[in-house]
């Protein structure tokens, strides 16, 4: 059964074709090339001389002999039976995507990609009002508030995070205070450090790197454990039973991280102003005590203020951006992956966006 | 080759546990060469379990493997995977490669295993394989997610077949399918089983297909095979779960659909 496929015209110039060998995928070799390169004239296929064919090479004396109008005989009955089968199989059968020009092509992405960008702006706002319409709801009965799935995702958003946001804050104080240090020192300046450390954490850093930190690992949780619950019918069976999804789902994880946006923030600037004060200590002899004294009479609590108005703004965003990435899931398990990180680009976008328009708000009210 | 008896699987005394539960003990199974053989058997009496540890994805505790005369659990690399070429296995769910379409999916173990042919020759390949198994011939550019439950388990055939295999597993083909795709599919299966000269290893819970396409049917329970044997000699054993299996109402349904359609043959024919 192992012997390669071959043909050979018969000696005797009455266009017939004689195929020997096994006619299977694992033996065909090089036959389809020299059966599309022969150009002898051909009325008849003889096959009493094989060994064995399969659909492989049942398709390929079928295309050979419709392209020559040749006639094939000499199977045996399970031989014919497959050829009839395959022919009976060969149909237009539309194998790719319809072909479009280079041009066309990349126009229609752009085009495609404006139309999704303005769609998810649309559909976000959309989930914006959702969410609040489900608050009200909520506030107007309140014993529909999920007390329990709230608290729990106080304990996944806030009090799990509180370590790495520690240390990446703590390290953010240093890396501040320290390349400070090393500018103002040109200037004889070195004790401005103490001003730059406490008016950038509590202004910008301490919130903006927490939100980066929360979208990373809330926002993009909220997002995937939505779009698996949407995946598995989870949510469609909570409506059929009654029970608002904004309510029980997306409610619990938008408030949570309103609440939690400005208490990790306000533990971030305060780990980061640490962080810097550590360093002031070490490297410039700054003492702690001066540090302290220092801060209070350089940083106004208009800067605070500044951080804490921004925080739930934040988490608001970067909770509604995931719980919205997470809803749009829909049939396959390489959405939920797309959406997640979809959730976290959008809601670090957001931010920073915010932040900007925050920076100038901030401004005009005199908050410098 | 020894004639129609000839075993293509032999599982003799396999063991297979997850932790504490035993899923099979000291199980024994023989498949034959060119036959349709029907697994059955409570939920959870391990049928995948069981086709897994013959195809290579679950090693068994103890036991032996023999597929194709070979022995299917102490290969090397090259040797399983020229084991592999000669089976094709349909998943419960199609398991297509949801990032490439229908065609390429079809394509995707010709190019593994056969990397010099054409793309001109893959293509027609593909294109008779979609219809060969009954897909739209338009579903050669759709993905996955695009195509219905039923449409998927065509493709993912198609995709089984992709190889021409002697050997083909399926995971419960008509399991989600309405009556008339299931109907269908066990039409397909048959087809393809005479077309192609296939053995089909088939796990189902349905009867319809079992009494339709079926030689013979092979019941596990109890942690092993029970009863091999055609309906009619099941029917004869006096074990609890076959009884109940076959003539509870459902059993009793398919029994009735057959000899209507056999009373409804004979009354064309006269």
């Amino acid at each position: 059964m192992t012997a390669p496929a071959d043909f050979s015209p018969a000696g005797d110039h009455t266009g017939t074709l004689r195929f020997s060998g096994s006619l299977a995928l694992a033996c065909l070799g090089d036959l389809p090339d020299r059966l599309n390169a022969y150009d002898g004239a051909v009325d008849r296929l003889d096959m009493s001389g094989i060994d064995h064919i399969d659909t492989v090479g049942a398709w390929v004396i079928h295309r050979f002999a419709v392209g020559h109008g040749a006639e094939i005989d000499g199977l045996d009955t399970d031989g014919k039976y497959l050829l009839e089968q395959v022919s009976a199989a060969d149909k237009p059968v539309q194998m790719r995507p319809e072909p479009c020009g280079a041009f066309a092509r990349v126009l229609g992405e752009i085009g495609d990609a404006v139309v999704i960008s303005i769609n998810t702006l649309y559909g976000l706002l959309g989930f914006l009002g959702a969410t609040t319409i489900a608050f009200w709801n909520v506030v107007r009965h309140p014993q529909r508030f999920r007390f329990n799935a709230t608290v729990h995702r106080f304990e996944v958003v806030g009090v799990s995070a509180l370590g790495i946001i520690g240390l990446m804050s703590f390290l953010i104080g240093i890396v501040i205070a320290q390349q400070g240090a090393v500018q103002l020192r040109q200037f004889g300046a070195e004790a401005l450090t103490i001003n730059l450390i406490g008016r950038i954490t509590l202004r910008e850093l301490g919130v903006l790197m927490t939100a980066i930190m929360v979208a990373g690992r809330s926002g993009s949780a909220f997002a995937a454990q939505l779009g698996t619950m949407k995946l598995t019918e989870e949510i469609d069976a909570m409506r059929t039973i009654g029970v608002s999804p904004m309510e029980a789902l997306v409610l619990p994880r938008t408030i949570s991280a309103i609440v939690l946006m400005p208490l990790l923030g306000f533990y971030s600037s305060l780990i980061a102003i640490i962080g810097g004060g550590v360093l002031c200590w070490v490297s410039l002899g700054i003492p702690p005590v001066t540090f302290i004294q220092r801060l209070r009479e350089v940083v106004p609590i208009t800067d605070l203020y500044v951080g804490l108005v921004k925080a739930p703004v934040f988490g608001a965003i970067i909770a509604i951006a995931g719980c919205f990435q997470g809803m749009l899931v829909e049939s396959d398990a390489e959405q939920v992956g797309l959406r997640t990180t979809s959730a976290v680009v959008q809601a670090i976008f957001l931010v920073i966006v915010l932040d900007a328009f925050f920076a100038v708000f901030f401004t005009w009210i005199g908050w410098i | 080759m020894a004639g129609r008896e000839e075993s293509i699987i032999c599982v003799r005394g396999l063991r297979n546990s997850f932790g504490e539960q035993v899923v099979h003990e000291n199980l024994d199974l023989d498949v034959r060469r060119g036959e349709i053989l029907g697994v059955v058997g409570g939920s959870g009496t391990g049928k995948s379990v069981l086709m897994r540890s013959i195809v290579g994805l679950q090693p068994p505790d103890e036991g032996e493997i023999t597929v194709f005369g070979e022995n299917a659990l102490s290969q090397d690399e090259a040797e399983a995977t020229a084991m592999r070429k000669r089976w094709g296995v349909l998943f419960q769910g199609g398991a297509l490669f949801s990032t490439l379409t229908v065609a390429e999916n079809i394509q995707v173990p010709l190019r593994e295993f056969y990397p010099q042919l054409d793309q001109g020759l893959l293509d027609e390949i593909a294109a008779y394989k979609v219809v060969m198994t009954g897909l739209a011939p338009d579903a050669g550019p759709k993905y996955p997610s695009e195509l219905s439950g039923g449409m998927k388990k065509r493709a993912g055939l198609a995709r089984a077949l992709a190889l021409d295999p002697q050997l083909l597993f399926l995971d419960e083909p008509t399991a989600g399918l309405d009556p008339i795709g299931a109907a269908g599919f066990d039409a397909l299966t048959k087809s393809l089983h005479k077309t192609l000269g296939l053995t089909v290893f088939l796990i189902t819970h349905d009867l319809d297909t079992l009494y339709a396409i079926c030689d013979r049917v092979a019941v596990l329970a109890d942690r092993k095979v029970i009863a091999v044997g055609t309906i009619p000699e099941l029917l004869a054993l006096d074990h609890p779960w076959i009884q109940e299996y076959f003539n509870g109402p459902r059993g009793r349904e398919a029994t009735a659909t057959v000899e209507r359609n056999e009373a409804q043959q004979e009354a064309e024919a006269e």
